[in-house]
């Protein structure tokens, strides 16, 4: 057969390109944004008949007010909300025994043996006109406080941070100090204090 | 000396461009991968507030969205808060059967680790964010996240 000719080769260099403006569209659409958060659990919801509060005693509760003018208020005395931490570890810890600071109490912990737990508890108050950058604000303060107590604690006993512990899953450890300084944020409804309307 | 620069005179060798495809396509595949495509339209504005001490949210089929903010369109919509749910407005009483629909789409022992995501403009009143945190309540969906950006430390 003489007309036959070998099939002609596709000419693959166009290939690169055609791959190429695919890679850009896939790498302008992609988000990998993972999601952050600050993770917390609401109580469950009140049952009908309405029980007692447990009974906490004052020098127990760490108040912490906001109102709407995004003012922060913590036991009485206007703060600023970078003075919140320090403030905040300092209750928590009650590192002199203060009678105005809260109690404590022995109990066995794994790995510490007997140690004094304090038996704080803070108490969250926001407006209805609080703005939610302030909200997440103050709750952001308050767990940069346990977490930096937790973490001043690892250091201590065993000389590594709790955020090391946290991130190689060392579960008997991180319990052992999520125990000595639990993380208490209670969250009371919301008042209309202090605000137009 | 002469001996060693016997081949001097050569051009250099073009490089073959022949395996460019093949690492374009494995960059390619990596990226259709590793993608995940935004599900639904933002119909509110969301500036997020910063935070620092965040976790990371694992698992993504077991999260739940809820956005709140003004509505980008403020000719049409207002100015005023509102809540969105997958790609629609919702008021908070759709919270409840939201979280419920969700709940029916997963697996019976994955219900306790569902999570819900508040996405929330920083500028927003926590009157909006308290209610729909009642209706959560309410709703037994407890697990809950307040999506931030991370803080740059200084």
């Amino acid at each position: 057969m003489a007309g036959k000719k070998a099939p002609p080769e596709i000419n693959a260099s166009s290939m690169a390109d055609i791959a190429f403006l695919l890679l850009v569209f896939f790498l302008v659409t992609t988000t990998m944004d993972t999601d952050l958060g600050l993770s917390r659990l609401l109580p469950p919801p009140l049952p009908d008949e309405i029980e007692e509060p447990p009974d906490i005693k004052q020098r127990n509760v760490f108040e912490v007010l906001v109102n709407s003018n995004d003012q922060v208020m913590v036991e009485g005395d206007v703060m600023q909300i970078s003075e919140l931490t320090e403030a905040t570890k300092e209750f928590v810890k009650n590192p002199n025994n203060d009678l105005d600071l809260p109690e404590k109490e022995l109990r066995t912990v794994d790995f510490f043996g007997n140690v004094e737990v304090s038996k704080q508890v803070i108490s969250l108050q926001n407006d209805n006109g609080t703005s939610y950058n302030m909200y997440i604000q103050v709750q952001n303060e308050l767990a940069r406080a346990y977490n930096e107590l937790r973490n001043e604690l690892s250091m201590e006993k065993f000389g590594k941070t709790y955020d090391y512990y946290l991130e190689t899953g060392d579960k008997p450890k991180v319990k052992a100090i999520r125990k000595i300084y639990p993380q208490r944020i209670s969250e009371a409804e919301p008042k209309n204090v202090g605000g137009v309307e | 000396m002469s001996k060693f620069n016997k081949d001097k005179e050569k051009s250099t060798p073009q490089v073959s461009t022949a395996s460019l495809p093949d690492i374009v396509f494995m960059l390619l595949f990596f990226f259709m991968v590793s993608t995940v495509m935004r599900e639904v339209d933002l119909k509110v504005k969301m500036e997020q507030p910063e935070a620092s001490e965040i976790k990371k949210l694992e698992n993504k089929n077991l999260v739940n969205y809820i956005y709140i903010g003004s509505p980008t369109e403020a000719k049409k919509y207002g100015t005023s808060p509102r809540i969105q749910l997958n790609d629609a407005f919702a008021t908070v009483k759709d919270v409840q059967p939201y979280i419920e629909t969700k709940r029916s789409e997963v697996n019976e022992e994955e219900i306790p680790l569902l999570t819900t995501s508040l996405k929330v403009d920083g500028d927003t009143e926590m009157r909006i964010v308290t209610d729909v945190k009642q209706e959560l309540r309410e709703a037994q969906a407890l697990k809950i996240s307040y999506s931030t950006r991370e803080k740059v430390v200084k």
